[in-house]
């Protein structure tokens, strides 16, 4: 059901907080996982079982530290376990619908609250900007509803190009793009949930025009994107020149969402080589770029998970080199997908496509 | 331009239970085929992971050769089937990284295909020679 909550004195955070106590206090959920405000100042996920807490929630704030789809898997992969609200963006829940599939993650006891999300900012680039006291996140959605032609140019490199702004498939969703966050929040409920908060049916808001000019704007800055990163791809760079800084740190692997093996190949003993082995190596090409197999390490990343990328980009984030991992990622990820015509994050039927198959196809691949 | 001196390396994974005995085949039928082949045997084409086939074009390999049943005759019901979906998947990502994806075969051969075998050891080293060698042998920083 489409409905409203009120925003008193300006004060959209606390009718966003006033919100999520309620999940909690008329025991919908027994815990949440939300952004919390830290004392010092950051914004950081956290799990929330005390309502009072929850006057630090910042849902709203543009940072993303990490994906929380890897935290709620660990919520609730294994019984027993506790009825999880949990408020996420949407790469994070397309994150998570995919962790479902690899028995990484249930959605069975978790309520996806489902926040419109206008875009985030690099974690170092946040804090400077909160210091300064601004309610980041309200220039954000305006522009994000106002001139989606020019994005905020200090926007995440994958929030720039992120066609996937909203995510329509959760139980609860709050529909910030399009509401006049100074004066109301439009929200989707469950029918059951809206009676039982005492909220009452309204009309909808021009969400959908807002979600689709931004989404129109959005695609044609992934376009070009994607454009620029293929022509260092395909052209004298290749793969090994785009990431010939990479000193296979594995960070970008260990941020992934959707990266979730307990032993990653690239740290088992098969890549315990023998002292000699990297002379012959050597010795074969004359030289042996050190460390070595990185190629292998990203092609192979992309190999295990280029199908299930959503595109989050933490794996930008946390290069130490700067690489533009999660656009190399996006851009072959969306060659992959749209080969097996799959959608990660689209709904959990979907079935992955490497663990499926059928008889007659792709006959010209294997003759 | 075709080098005529240039001798390709083609590396094949091969299953047990048919292209591997096809190949052992063309071996007791004496059949001739180029000696550019180094056979890696594996129990199923469903068992060969990519991270070998991409190793192995790393390193210069010329030609990657992955041999499997029929479809329809896996002996574990649908490795072959699945292995069709690595390898589209695979090609898919080396073409979008720069490389050629064309170095990379799947073929069905049978165990009593023994001439099917030594026809597409043939067929690839022709096809290897045309494309010339792996870039990659030389290319020490990948
Ligand atoms: S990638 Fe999309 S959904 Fe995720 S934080 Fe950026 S804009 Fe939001
Ligand atoms: S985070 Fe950057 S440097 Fe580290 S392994 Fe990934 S691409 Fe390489
Ligand atoms: S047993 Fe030969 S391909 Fe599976």
């Amino acid at each position: 059901m489409e409905t409203i909550i009120t925003v008193e004195n300006g004060n959209t955070l606390a009718a966003l907080q006033d919100f999520l106590k309620q999940l909690l206090e008329h025991g919908i959920v027994d815990a949440l996982i939300t952004p919390l405000r830290t004392p010092s100042g950051t914004v950081t996920p956290a799990l929330v079982t005390n309502t009072d807490l929850l006057n630090a929630a910042d849902p709203l704030a543009p940072v993303l530290p990490g994906n929380c789809a890897t935290l709620a898997g660990k919520l609730s992969a294994r019984e027993p376990r506790a009825r999880i609200g949990a408020v996420m963006r949407s790469c994070e829940i397309r994150a998570l619908v995919g962790l479902v599939k690899m028995q990484q993650a249930s959605l069975d006891s978790i309520t996806l609250i489902a926040v419109d999300c206008a875009g985030t900012y690099h974690v170092p680039v946040f804090q400077r900007m909160a210091q300064k006291g601004d309610a980041l996140w309200q220039e954000l959605y305006k522009n994000a509803v106002g001139q989606p032609g020019q994005p905020d140019e200090a926007l995440r490199a994958a929030c720039k190009i992120c066609e996937q702004p909203v995510y329509e498939n959760a139980a609860i969703k709050i529909k910030c793009l399009g509401s006049n966050l100074d004066s109301e929040i439009h929200l989707q409920l469950p029918d059951e949930l809206a009676a039982q908060l005492g909220l009452s049916q309204s009309a909808e808001n021009g969400r959908q025009t807002i979600v689709e000019n931004l989404v129109a704007a959005r695609t044609a800055a992934r376009d070009s994107a994607f454009a620029e990163i293929r022509t260092r791809l395909e052209g004298e760079e290749g793969i090994e020149g785009v990431f010939a800084a990479c000193i296979r740190c594995h960070n970008c692997m260990t941020v992934c969402p959707i990266c979730y093996c307990k032993v990653c190949v690239f740290k088992s003993p098969v890549f315990d080589h023998e002292p000699m082995q990297f002379v012959e190596w050597a010795k074969q090409k004359g030289a042996l770029r050190l460390p070595s197999d990185t190629t292998l390490f990203h092609l192979t990343r992309l190999n295990h998970m280029g199908l299930s990328c959503v595109g989050c980009g933490m794996c930008t984030e946390a290069c130490p080199a700067e690489l533009p991992v999660g656009m190399v990622f996006r851009a072959i990820g969306q060659r992959l997908q749209a080969t097996f015509e799959y959608a990660p994050g689209r709904n959990k039927e979907e079935q992955l496509p490497l663990i499926t198959f059928k008889a007659d196809e792709w006959t010209e691949v294997g003759e | 331009m075709t080098d005529t001196t240039f001798e390709p390396r083609i590396i094949a994974f091969l299953c047990n239970w048919c292209t591997y005995t096809g190949a052992d085949l063309a071996g007791t039928s004496r059949l001739q085929y180029p000696p550019n082949v180094r056979i890696i045997r594996l129990m199923c084409s469903g068992a060969v992971d990519p991270i070998y086939v991409l190793k192995a074009d790393l390193a210069g390999a010329d030609g990657i050769l992955i041999g499997g049943c029929h479809p329809g005759d896996c002996h574990y019901q649908e490795g072959n089937y699945k292995a069709r979906r690595r390898v589209v998947a695979l090609k898919e990502i080396l073409k979008n990284a720069g490389f050629d994806d064309s170095r990379v075969w799947l073929r069905w051969i049978s165990a009593s295909e023994g001439s099917r075998f030594a026809d597409t050891i043939r067929e690839m080293t022709a096809a290897m020679k045309e494309l010339g060698p792996n870039p990659l042998k030389k290319e020490w920083a990948v």
